[in-house]
């Protein structure tokens, strides 16, 4: 993790970041439009089903509650006779008055209680036994028309039976219209999903190269305060937050704001009572649970806190085992330990529970609502003002209400860590280039090598001075060494002369000429350089030498190593040349280092510059590498930055630097002579105890 | 898995998962009633005989079955929650403390940065797997069992139907998952590949730019960056099949039965009409259930891999056990306190085919210094790391105080050495629990501290710093430089008074001044002390009773400096690269 203080759910600028992002959309406009016709053409879909599914359930229930159409009048008639003919296969039952009694309700419905109790003697079987009969297959033959039967609950009712059917056409119809419907939902959410997953990674990708570009393009001086952990996570894990959010966030956004709108107007258009009603029950379960979430924030954020904790305890302890051991400190540490993790036990088991609660809280929001729907629709049917078929529409509707509502929040959450992710990434983005440099055109013919530093000043922040008024004159093949403490300024010298900084005043000529007025790559190329951190990549030994100089023969390569000495060693390699050099590959810090050499050898930059090229490694590897450096600066004028004083003995000219200033120059034995600051620094290494 | 979470699981959290089945059912039992009384109500709508008070008193149980199954859902989560947390914290210092009783050797066959990742990524994830995974494999089954046993002998119709929503989820589901799987865990290589180049880039920046190789570097991270976005691509391609057709399914099964529906309420009786009806809304809703609880099933065997792969790692650490082994205990004798001994030692480590070090013999007495020397590799901080027993030896044997290191109680062992790591190790707390640390039962008080800070000169800064001796340090000691990070550890080695000081290559941080005036601090005031100090600097160690000069682990020469020059061409050759012919012949003298 990048050592940087950052909260990844609150972006500091959340109009701009998501401003920024949209415009890295902009390419893709025309088919971001397409996709949102298509959530919305889903969406349609989605809330037409539901209606044409409670015409179904309206066509089955037409077919199998036929009204009676009888008039009053007729009601009368049949019942008037006080006695109903009822037949059935074993024959016809005559009912007398005294086993039944009738009422007819205002509605024009007849109900009729059947009396079992009644024993009448004259019949031959029993009045119970009868009923069974009627049950199974009686009907009441009125007027020329079959009337069914149903016996419920004491309750005989008396249906028309004209074969009473569902009408099978029409349901049918609108059966095949919602496969249609549903077969184009699915249609238009897949290629939705197609087309945003493609967006989706083609904009990651960009964001990525635009990143990766960007590393070259920005002074190094960004990198004096920003660590490369901290690029790296905008890299990966910034623009993969954007890549997954950025998906979610705008489909879910715009599908479960057209699905939460239209079930809304849906709603109302089919009943403005129950869509209140629905709505308020919907709204207290919101409520309540809001407050839950809230409650359970303080946890989670406890919880990301102490695992933190956790994680760092843990790195420390296992990193310096072996010390804790040495220093039986174990009990200490399993104590300490004991502690966060007690830590963690608590806010771990909190929030769990919490997030926990969630679902069986959402399920409950939805049985609410259901029921509610069905009292108040229960209730409105019972007078009249509505049919069966519209609870199941609202039904549904509220479950599509409530769906979206917990989707918008999660799609708003996810919006914020997409602004605060690419507030990360546009902020790197954004981060000034090196100037543009297009109207710098000269260059150095024939470089012969003189190099000349004039009354430099430069600090690399404007206020702390490092290198103060600082000139030189080095011949053409000389070789340089600059000495003095750490903090010195020695590195700094090679960034400007490398123009990896600009210096603030004064002037540095090459051949006479201001390198200024010079491009950056005309300067890079100018010299070689071998750095203290061997720089090896992934790849195989013969690329890691011939880098970007692709017309390097392998010949000159195979050349290069053998000056370098290293020739013997890449040949013992299991692939020798075609190596392939990665954190396996047995290679010491040595050998890596005169791999770099003999990269260097092959650039043959008119002029070369050693920085701390032998630090890292032992002294006897260091005689190898010191041959071969020598090698290298024949002929060359060189700059040799070096912290063993041993090795820049024969150097031409030693600039002995102290807090940006030369303090001496001269020759090794002329410093020597001297019995100044050099001469303290020399001796130092060697005085007896 | 289970095995790892079960052996943990006490008697009192076996009853609490007893409880969880229990209240499972419970909530499986109550929402299985729910569409009961749907269909109650339902019913009482359709019946155009309705009663108001009916329908309120279904609603009224409905509801009440929704609060109790909600209740008992919530029990639920919070039985899991306090199980699962704790099982996770017990595995958390099980594995913990394991860590902290391996040797190196099995921290090396680990790793620790593997190890790291094992005790804390790799619980979560079992917790993880603990709440929503096991929640769901006990529920599912229950809740699909019960309605399947609910909805039979309904339709069987109706059944086909919801068997063939359940069947192509399922083969949706896993094929889509058995390519998309590969896939992911070929995108995090692909991740760290691209992650690598990007790093490459950045260390490297002054290279590239020296070299205008800014191209070059640019071409390498489109290709892998093209690479990578080609597999996410198509990975999430194929995934955006799964959720509409989820979709699709779930809608779709209401439509089958109630189109189904149809036709068995016209072929069926005028009496039974009704009852398929209701039947026809309650299997809508049961069918959903059944599908739902396969799909989570599904789910959760998606996750199984990735739990079982954790649980896999951390049975691993809790199965290894260290290789060395505490002794019995010893007595010492008086006259050899002080005393390290090598007697014809080789080593080689586990499953290596070379010997690190052979044959190396050497005797130290009570207040002498022994200093190692030789170039990368040569096994100097092997040999010193088996004298507080980091490894054991192969052959032969490592006194100290004229005993087998390996018959000492361990604890007594170290006690005994203070020992200085090459790369400075620091915890995060104060200056003072830095120095003073560990050692049990010898805990140095905050006068030997003090002098301690005072022989490793880190006094001064010390004073400098806010709040002095309790000033806080931060992980791994990141707001000290390097050089005091590592005066502090050696403060931390003289603090606790040990009979021998083992320096590993412990001065190279230390400028050439400082490192002269510690160890002529450390010889007058620690005149009894025996010292192992490993160095790279002639400089550091050329006073030294004894030095040895150690070439690819073979002793290639004992004796004093100037004993060396004379008869060492190693020693000879390290001194000449540090040296000049003038000083080498000054110190001849």
């Amino acid at each position: 993790m990048p050592a940087r203080n950052r909260d990844f759910s609150k972006p500091k600028n959340f109009k701009a970041s998501i401003k920024k992002l949209l415009s890295s959309l902009k390419p893709y406009t025309f088919i971001i439009i397409i996709s949102i016709i298509l959530i919305i053409l889903s969406t349609v879909c989605t809330l037409i089903g539901p209606n044409r599914l409670s015409e179904v359930t309206n066509v089955i229930e037409e077919g199998l509650s036929v009204n009676l159409d009888l008039t009053r009048e007729q009601y009368n008639t049949l019942l008037s006779d006080k006695q109903l003919t009822i037949e059935t296969e074993q024959g016809n039952f005559v009912l007398d008055y005294e086993d039944y009694s009738d009422e007819i309700t205002s509605n024009d419905e007849i109900t009729i209680t059947f009396t079992t109790s009644n024993n009448n003697q004259n019949v031959e079987i029993s009045a119970s036994e009868k009923l069974d009969i009627i049950k199974e297959n009686g009907y009441v033959n009125f007027d020329n028309r079959n009337l069914g039967i149903s016996y419920q609950n004491d309750t005989l009712s008396i249906w028309l039976n004209t074969e009473s059917r569902v009408d099978i056409e029409k349901i049918f119809r609108i059966c095949i219209t919602l496969v249609i419907l549903y077969i184009v939902a699915y249609f238009a959410n897949f290629f939705q999903g197609f087309i945003m997953a493609t967006v989706n990674q083609r904009v990651s990708q960009n964001l990525r190269g635009a990143i990766s570009n960007k590393i070259n393009r920005i002074p190094l001086k960004y990198f004096d305060t920003t660590s490369y952990g901290d690029v790296l996570s905008r890299i990966t894990n910034d623009v993969d937050t954007i890549g997954q959010t950025l998906n979610n966030s705008i489909s879910t956004i715009i599908g479960a704001g057209a699905l939460f709108i239209g079930s809304l107007i849906m709603m109302f258009v089919t009943n403005w009572i129950m869509a209140l009603s629905g709505i308020v029950a919907t709204l207290i379960g919101f409520i309540l649970m809001n407050v839950i979430i809230k409650k359970s924030q303080k946890y989670f954020i406890m919880q990301q806190n102490v695992l933190g904790q956790a994680n760092g305890y843990v790195e420390e302890a296992y990193s310096g085992q072996e010390i804790i051991k040495a220093y039986n400190a174990e009990d200490e540490v399993q104590t300490e330990f004991e502690k966060i993790n007690q830590k963690l036990y608590v806010s771990g088991w909190k929030s769990q529970f919490f997030s926990g609660l969630m679902q069986p809280l959402m399920s409950f929001i939805g049985n609410f609502g259901y029921v509610v729907v069905c009292v108040v629709g229960a209730v409105l049917v019972h007078y009249g003002y509505i049919n069966f078929s519209v609870i199941i529409a609202i039904m549904i509707y509220i479950r599509l209400f409530t769906q979206p509502l917990s989707q918008l929040a999660q799609g708003v959450t996810n919006l914020q860590s997409t602004a605060a992710a690419s507030e990360w990434v546009f902020e790197f983005l954004e981060v000034e280039e090196l100037s543009n440099e297009d109207n710098l055109n000269k260059k150095v013919e024939n470089v012969k090598g003189n190099v000349e530093f004039k009354h430099v000043h430069f600090g690399y922040n404007p206020d702390k001075i490092i290198i103060n008024d600082f000139s030189a004159t080095i011949k053409s093949g000389e070789k340089v060494a600059i000495v003095g403490p750490t903090g010195a300024g020695k590195t700094t010298l090679v960034n400007l002369l490398m123009k990896f900084y600009d210096i603030n005043s004064g002037d540095i000529l090459i051949d006479g000429v201001s390198i200024k007025e010079m491009k950056r790559e005309d300067v890079h190329d100018l010299f070689g350089m071998v750095l203290q951190d061997t720089w090896l990549f992934n790849g195989t030994v013969k690329e890691n030498i011939r880098y970007n100089k692709q017309d390097v023969t392998d010949e000159q390569i195979v050349e290069a190593c053998k000056v370098a000495g290293i020739d013997h060693f890449i040949r013992t390699l299991p692939n020798g040349y075609d190596t392939i050099l990665d954190d396996n590959t047995n290679i010491s810090a040595g050998q890596k280092q005169l791999l770099t050499i003999a990269r260097a050898m092959v650039e043959n930059a008119p002029m070369l510059i050693l920085d701390e090229a032998t630090s890292s490694v032992d002294t006897r590897t260091e005689i190898l590498i010191q041959q071969a450096m020598d090698k290298l600066t024949e002929n060359r004028t060189s700059f040799v930055i070096a912290h063993r004083l041993s090795t820049i003995k024969n150097a031409d000219l030693i600039l002995v630097l102290k807090d940006g200033d030369i303090v001496e120059q001269g020759n090794h034995e002329q410093l020597l002579s001297k019995g100044g600051f050099y001469a303290d620094l020399y001796n130092s290494q060697f005085e007896e105890v | 898995m289970f095995r790892l979470i079960f052996k943990q699981l006490k008697k009192k959290e076996w009853l609490g998962m007893l409880a969880v089945v229990a209240l499972i059912c419970g909530q499986v039992y109550l929402e299985l009633l729910i569409p009961d009384y749907m269909s109650e109500i339902t019913t009482l709508v359709q019946s155009e005989v309705s009663v108001l008070s009916g329908i309120l008193i279904a609603g009224a149980k409905m509801l009440v079955c929704a609060i109790v199954s909600t209740i008992l859902a919530s029990i639920t989560g919070y039985i899991i929650a306090r199980i699962s947390a704790s099982v996770s914290m017990r595995l958390r210092s099980e594995i913990f403390n394991k860590v902290q009783s391996f040797s190196t050797n099995e921290i090396k066959k680990f790793s620790t940065a593997s190890l790291i990742t094992r005790s804390t990524n790799d619980i979560t994830q079992i917790q993880n797997f603990f709440v929503m995974g096991l929640s769901a494999l006990i529920r599912a089954p229950i809740m699909a069992v019960w309605a399947i046993v609910k909805i039979s002998g309904k339709s069987y119709q109706w059944s086909i139907a919801t068997l063939v929503a359940v069947l192509v989820l399922f083969v949706a589901v896993i094929t889509i998952t058995t390519f998309v799987i590969p896939k992911f865990r070929k995108m995090q290589t692909l991740t760290d590949n691209l992650n690598n180049i990007t790093r490459e880039n950045l260390v490297g920046l002054k290279v590239v730019r020296a070299y205008n190789a800014e191209n070059y570097q640019e071409n390498k991270f489109r290709k892998a960056n093209d690479e990578l976005t080609k597999t996410n691509m198509t990975a999430n391609r194929v995934l955006s099949v799964l959720s509409p057709l989820m979709n699709v399914v779930m809608n779709g099964l209401p439509l089958a039965i109630y189109w189904i529906g149809a036709y068995l309420i016209n072929s069926a009786g005028v009496v039974d009409k009704l009852t398929i009806f209701s039947d026809m809304v309650v299997f809508s809703s049961y069918a959903i259930q059944i599908v739902m609880s396969f799909v989570m099933l599904v789910m959760v065997f998606i996750m199984l891999p990735r739990a079982s792969v954790s649980a896999r790692r951390i049975s691993e650490v809790l199965n290894t056990n260290s290789s060395i082994v505490s002794g019995s205990g010893v007595v010492v004798n008086e006259k050899d306190k002080g005393t390290v001994e090598f007697k014809s030692v080789s080593f080689k480590y586990p499953d290596a085919d070379e010997y690190v070090l052979e044959n190396v013999n050497f005797k130290v007495k009570k207040g002498e210094t022994i200093a190692f020397i030789g170039s990368t590799g040569s096994g100097k901080s092997t040999l010193i790391n088996l004298v507080p027993r980091f490894y054991d030896v192969t052959e032969g044997e490592v006194l100290v105080d004229g005993k087998d290191v390996r018959d000492f109680d361990l604890t007594d062992l170290r006690d005994r050495i203070g020992y200085v790591s090459q790369r400075a190790v620091l915890f995060s707390g104060s200056v003072l629990s830095n120095v003073a640390f560990g050692g049990g039962e010898v805990k140095p008080d905050e006068e030997s501290v003090e002098k301690a800070i005072d022989i490793s000169q880190s006094a001064e800064f010390v004073s400098k710093m806010e709040f002095g001796l309790n000033a806080h340090i931060s992980q791994g000691g990141k707001n000290v430089s390097g050089g005091q990070k590592q005066r502090l550890t050696i403060a931390r080695a003289i603090a606790k008074k040990p009979e021998i000081l083992i320096f590993d290559d412990s001065f190279s941080a230390l400028d050439y001044k400082t490192d002269k005036t510690l160890r002529s601090e450390l010889k007058s005031e620690l005149g009894d002390t025996t010292l192992l100090i490993v160095a790279q600097r002639i400089g550091t160690i050329k006073d030294a009773d004894q030095i040895m000069v150690l070439d690819e682990g073979k002793v290639v020469g004992l004796g004093t400096h100037e004993s060396l020059l004379k008869t060492c061409n190693v020693y000879r050759e390290i001194a000449r690269s540090q040296l000049s012919e003038e000083e080498l012949n000054a110190s001849k003298k």
